[in-house]
């Protein structure tokens, strides 16, 4: 086992501590919380009001956008990790190249800005 | 040896762990003293002195009410969505470094749990994560007002990462590393070089874009947009009760609190504190104080976190999303070519 390999087993040993409590927690709750149902306890909650329909709905499509474009651009945010971590060493070089590459990211930027992607009224 | 490191490492899990769980408990007692203090109210002072046990109280209450799971929800995600939402919580306190070294016998203990060397990544990975138990949780209600919650909230997270991440890089380039430790260990006391050591000092702009942005993660006010009483009954928890609505309080208070340890490491110094080599004490006791000021520098997050929300009103949600996208964004990628122009000055 070298050095960074064996830094992952005690995020192991973390993980099954956080999923043991969380799934002994909701146990118990279960088990010992009362348990009183009725048909009327078991409706969706919608401000008193009789529900109407369910909430399998169709929604804006603005927020389906946001994600494509969270993702779209996390990646390339992924992409300046590495370059961020050995900037010193590329010097002047790794500044300008890395230009190039925003100057692509803004042109995205600026296309969907045109677009109106981020207009919410 | 490796049995030995791997107890020390499940004994500081175990702390840390419990720490966590218990300021993320007594943060509820915090944030409604404060609340009371900004509003020149009382708070809770009903259970034990000061309304000490009000907390336990609560806690305790979350056992034993009745669980209700609505008839028409999605019974197996609706108990997955709070599960997911802790246990990332409790996920990202593992790469925090929360001490220097102690010295055990002729060992060297680090009190962190893994010092993995994509540290800041693994943050920001398991953070996101995060989304899905708000996500599944509020659209297994089935609920037309959990389902607007959720993906308000959702799509509030994702913008601002974004701004996050990139905030993170300009910090990342004077790093060098993205290990949480080595990030500490290089702002080592208060004073080098004949300029403060800590990186706020270095990134006071990095530092103002992430704070906002871990508002907005945190979904704390100005950015609760999520559970904005007057437009949704109650966010993306309408629907749950018991243990499971605690699960989410938990996990948010949790997320303040760490987004805290993780904003006084980068930025404040972590377990730094300043004339840490001038007096004079041995490594372990320099170990101690330094946990002590760690959680000075958190408190002191988490006081302005509620001190926040006390102050300034919610935004509206196109308000919102557009200083996410259009304004975050872009200053931070200013700030990234700012500090690259810098460093290149200094080296020549």
């Amino acid at each position: 086992m070298n050095g960074s390999t064996s830094e992952y087993l005690p995020m192991l040993i973390q993980s099954v501590f956080a999923l043991g409590f969380v799934a002994m927690v909701l146990i118990i709750t279960h088990l010992i919380g009362p348990s009183r149902k009725s048909a009327k306890k078991l409706e969706n909650f919608e401000c008193g009001v009789e529900a109407k329909g369910n909430a399998r709905l169709p929604f804006s499509v603005k927020y389906f956008l946001t994600a494509i474009l969270f993702v779209l651009f996390d990646v390339e945010v992924i992409f300046f990790y590495p370059w961020a971590t050995n900037f010193k060493e590329f010097g002047m070089d790794g500044l300008l190249s890395m230009a190039l590459f925003v100057a692509l990211f803004l042109l995205g930027f600026l296309y969907l800005r045109k677009k109106q992607a981020f207009k919410w009224e | 040896m490796e049995w030995i490191f791997l107890l020390d490492k499940t004994i500081i899990a175990f702390i840390a762990f419990s720490i966590t769980l218990l300021i993320a408990t007594y943060s509820t007692y915090a944030e409604r003293k404060i609340a009371a203090f900004l509003q020149d109210r009382v708070g809770p002072d009903r259970a034990g002195p000061f309304g000490m046990f009000q907390p336990l109280a609560d806690a305790g209450k979350f056992f034993f009410k009745e669980e209700i799971i609505p008839a028409t929800s999605n019974k197996f995600l609706f108990i997955i969505g709070p599960g997911i939402a802790m246990t990332t919580a409790l996920m990202t306190s593992v790469v925090i470094p929360w001490g220097g070294t102690l010295e055990i016998g002729d060992r060297l203990v680090s009190l962190q749990v893994s010092d993995l060397n994509i540290g800041v990544l693994y943050v920001f990975g398991v953070v996101s994560l995060g989304v899905y138990g708000i996500m599944i949780g509020g659209w297994a209600s089935n609920n037309k007002f959990s389902l607007l919650g959720a993906i308000r909230a959702s799509s509030q997270m994702i913008s601002y990462e974004l701004g996050m991440g990139l905030s993170l890089i300009s910090l990342i380039m004077l790093t060098g590393t993205l290990s949480m430790s080595e990030i500490v260990e290089q702002q080592h006391g208060f004073w080098a070089d004949g300029y403060f050591s800590w990186y706020f000092f270095k990134q006071p702009i990095g530092f103002l874009i992430f704070i906002v942005c871990a508002f907005a993660e945190c979904n704390r006010t100005p950015f609760d947009l999520a559970e904005c009483e007057a437009e949704l009954v109650g966010g993306y928890h309408t629907e749950y009760s018991s243990m499971k609505l605690g699960f989410y309080m938990f996990a948010e208070y949790i997320n303040m609190f760490i987004s805290s340890a993780f904003m006084a490491s980068l930025y404040f110094g972590g377990y730094n504190f300043p004339f840490m080599d001038d007096l004079g004490l041995s490594q372990n006791w320099i170990t101690i104080i330094g946990v002590i000021v760690f959680f000075l520098k958190i408190f002191a997050f988490i006081f302005f976190f509620m001190w926040i929300r006390w102050t300034i009103p919610r935004f509206r949600y196109d308000q919102l999303m557009r200083l996410g996208w259009q304004v975050m964004m872009p200053a931070a990628l200013l700030h990234i070519f700012a500090t690259g122009a810098v460093i290149l000055f200094n080296q020549h």
